[in-house]
């Protein structure tokens, strides 16, 4: 849904896309464009013009290379594990089906290097479209991006990777590779966005480390932008404005303001206990998925780590992981935060990204599929690897381990089996690992809900995924546009499925936490303190957020507003309830911007309760 | 010289990339030419590309030819690699 406003002959134009590095930034455009490189296509008259253009592709195929070399060199440590696709790309310059094939149509077809150079892509192309497993089909993305440099060579351009601004502006790209932003002069950059991409891509992550705004996910947005166009980013909401008029850069000029002083005053926050009015402290962790993230959380003020997702490693591509390769990442992670805890969740994952076969079978309901535990207890030796990466990582640090999708006691029992087996492997290796490490498990099944008494017995501590845990719940694909109105965290239901997983915990003696994204929304969060949880588990940016909620609460008062809370019948009544209980804490002179982004997630929820 | 022999993949994830470049750098150093079939496709071993095409998941079985005068050095240390699942 794109706006259209008329400036002077000048349009504003509106985009929206994914949020993934909070934050406002007004500047210009620049393109980075890696793609839009003019092709002609010409007959060569002559022989000697023949080969003299096999002479020009295969120079500019040499340059192609130095450039990779030297790009690879260049890569800083923490993005080193990139460098294969790098090497792949020399490999693919040398390929016959790309080399030879390329040569051969310039000296046999007459035509020019890029003609046959295309030509050879599209064979090549052609040849990859067939293939049924989609990682392998796929890899025709790397063809494509040694093609496009080596046609930049061919074309006498600059190379664009290399970077350098008179000005700091926003850059504008497709997509930015590894190699694109260890060229980029960083710090002239104020922010990214890009055509595609999602949460993990690699601009969001670089732009998560140098706190600077980034949206992606933006599909046309470098056909829309020129170089030296005015943008207005917000990497809080995912808006991006091309060619703002007046009245909406001094609007946002204003919202920029009020965001750095609300960032500022939160960092000066970060450091102070998460303490409520009545002196009950709340142990507040963060949810993260690489290395590079646990400096910015605690700085947010995370006092542990609550759910490190393993899953990248594994996405990556090209190969399984090997052991070392865990064991370093999760032995940094342990190290750094030591003493404070890590919580490591196993694999989540659906069987299709590591067997072709089920891949193919194409699971009709991957939700409710072969995943997460599923997958580790059916492919034991892939699980064990990853089990004895964290024990080896246990210790180095404060490492716990958790598993997703438990069901019932059967995937305890079992899971148990497989971690007595990999523990006595290490002893006989003699190698090193905390016998006592603690286990737990998400909470996440409506089955395990029903049966958390018999789970507790078992684990040392329960962790609720309520995002999972909502969608199973309330049989909702939040994807889904149709029904996605009626994913419902304040649903009476999901509250009193966390009601009766926290008493079963109590009853047990085992802690309870949560760290679906209930736990970094004031509104819900002030719910499940209300409910007893001590222990929250977020985004790190949310966390500032929620400790200036706790901050400004009484537990006691929390847990009678919650009383008559979990009277209410329908998700639109709690939510109203909750909602009005936080703007009364903002008219009391707490922090004006306690639900700013509460009301801004909530959408769907929020139309509906009005 | 020319040696013939059905290898098995034997490594998870099937010949995939990283896979690929290890038989294409080590077929390399040899001056025999290599080459894969699969379903009687058959395609050369020095090429990354057509490796791929042949699309080959785990379990697959390939047949290995290779032709030159240290074909059967060059055949002895593709069999290692099969073995020794491309180092994974």
């Amino acid at each position: 849904m794109n706006e259209v406003t008329e400036k002077q002959g000048e349009i504003t134009t509106r985009l929206k896309g994914i949020a993934v590095s909070p934050g406002i930034i007004i500047g210009k455009a620049r393109l980075v464009d890696r793609s839009r490189v003019k092709i002609l296509y010409q007959y060569l008259i002559s022989e000697e013009s023949v080969s003299k253009e096999a002479e020009r592709f295969k120079r500019a195929l040499e340059a192609a290379k130095e450039q990779i070399i030297a790009y690879k060199n260049r890569m800083p440590d923490q993005i080193k594990q990139h460098s294969f696709i790098l090497d792949t790309h020399l490999m693919i310059m040398e390929d016959t089906m790309f080399l030879n094939a390329t040569i051969d149509a310039i000296l046999n077809e007459k035509i020019n290097a890029e003609w046959a150079l295309m030509k050879s892509v599209q064979h090549i192309r052609q040849l990859f479209s067939q293939i049924d497993d989609e990682y392998l089909r796929e890899r025709v993305a790397d063809v494509e991006q040694v093609a496009e440099r080596i046609l930049r060579n061919l074309a006498g351009r600059k190379d664009e990777n290399t970077l350098h601004f008179s000005d700091r502006v926003i850059i504008v790209a497709h997509e930015l590779s590894p190699a694109d932003t260890s060229a980029i002069d960083i710090g002239k950059v104020m922010g990214f966005i890009t055509d595609v991409g999602g949460r993990t891509s690699h601009a969001a992550i670089i732009a998560q480390s140098l706190k600077i705004p980034a949206v992606v996910g933006l599909e046309t947005v470098t056909n829309r932008v020129q170089d030296g166009n005015l943008l207005i980013v917000d990497g809080t909401s995912g808006e991006v404005f091309i060619n703002p008029e007046d009245d909406l850069i001094i609007q946002y000029q204003e919202k920029q303001l009020q965001h750095e002083l609300y960032e500022s005053r939160i960092i000066r926050l970060s450091h102070l206990p998460a303490e409520s009015l009545d002196g009950q402290l709340i142990e507040l962790r963060a949810n993260i998925e690489f290395l590079e993230e646990v400096t910015a959380a605690k700085d947010l003020g995370a006092e542990g780590i609550g759910l490190y997702r393993t899953e990248y490693h594994y996405l990556r591509g090209l190969a399984l992981p090997t052991e070392n390769e865990l064991f370093e990442d999760y032995r940094q992670v342990a190290e750094i935060l030591s003493p404070a805890p890590v919580v490591i969740r196993t694999l989540d994952l659906g069987g299709d990204r590591f067997s072709p076969d089920l891949a193919h079978a194409k699971q009709a309901n991957p939700a409710l599929g072969l995943r997460a535990i599923r997958f580790c207890l059916k492919e034991p030796e892939v699980f064990k690897t990853q089990l004895r990466a964290i024990l080896r990582a246990s210790a180095f640090g404060n490492v716990q381990m958790m598993f997703p999708m438990i069901s019932g006691l059967t995937e305890i029992l079992d899971t148990k089996e497989i971690l007595a087996e990999v523990m006595a492997d290490l002893d006989r290796a003699g190698m090193a690992y905390n016998r006592n490490i603690e286990t737990g498990v998400m909470i996440e099944v409506p089955s395990a809900v029903a049966v958390a008494d018999i789970l507790a017995k078992h684990v040392d501590f329960f962790s609720i995924g309520t995002n999972d845990l909502i969608q199973y719940a309330l049989a909702i694909d939040r994807i889904n546009e149709h029904v996605a109105f009626m994913y419902q965290p304040f649903h009476p239901a999901i509250l009193r499925m966390i009601r009766q997983v926290i008493k079963a915990a109590k009853d047990a003696g085992i802690r309870v936490s949560v760290c679906g994204e209930m736990a970094g929304d004031p509104l819900s969060a002030f719910i499940l303190l209300g409910l007893g949880i001590t222990n929250l588990s977020m985004a790190p940016w949310s966390i500032p957020m929620v400790k200036n909620l706790i901050r400004s609460i009484s537990m006691k008062e929390a847990r009678t507003d919650v009383r008559r809370i979990m009277q209410l019948d329908t998700a639109t009544k709690v939510r109203n309830f909750a909602y009005a209980k936080i703007e009364s804490l903002n008219q009391d002179g707490g922090e004006k911007d306690l639900s700013v982004r509460s009301r801004r997630e909530n959408r769907p929820l929020a139309r509906k309760g009005r | 010289m020319e040696v013939v022999r059905n290898l098995r993949i034997q490594n998870d994830l099937g010949l995939h990339a990283r896979c690929a470049a290890r038989i294409v750098a080590l077929a390399g150093q040899f001056r025999s030419k290599l080459y894969f079939k699969k379903d009687e496709h058959e395609v050369e071993g020095s090429s990354i590309l057509s490796l791929l095409t042949l699309a080959c998941p785990k379990g697959t079985e390939v047949q290995l030819r290779a032709v030159g005068e240290d074909a059967d050095l060059l055949m002895e240390a593709m069999t290692r690699l099969f073995e020794q699942r491309f180092g994974e």
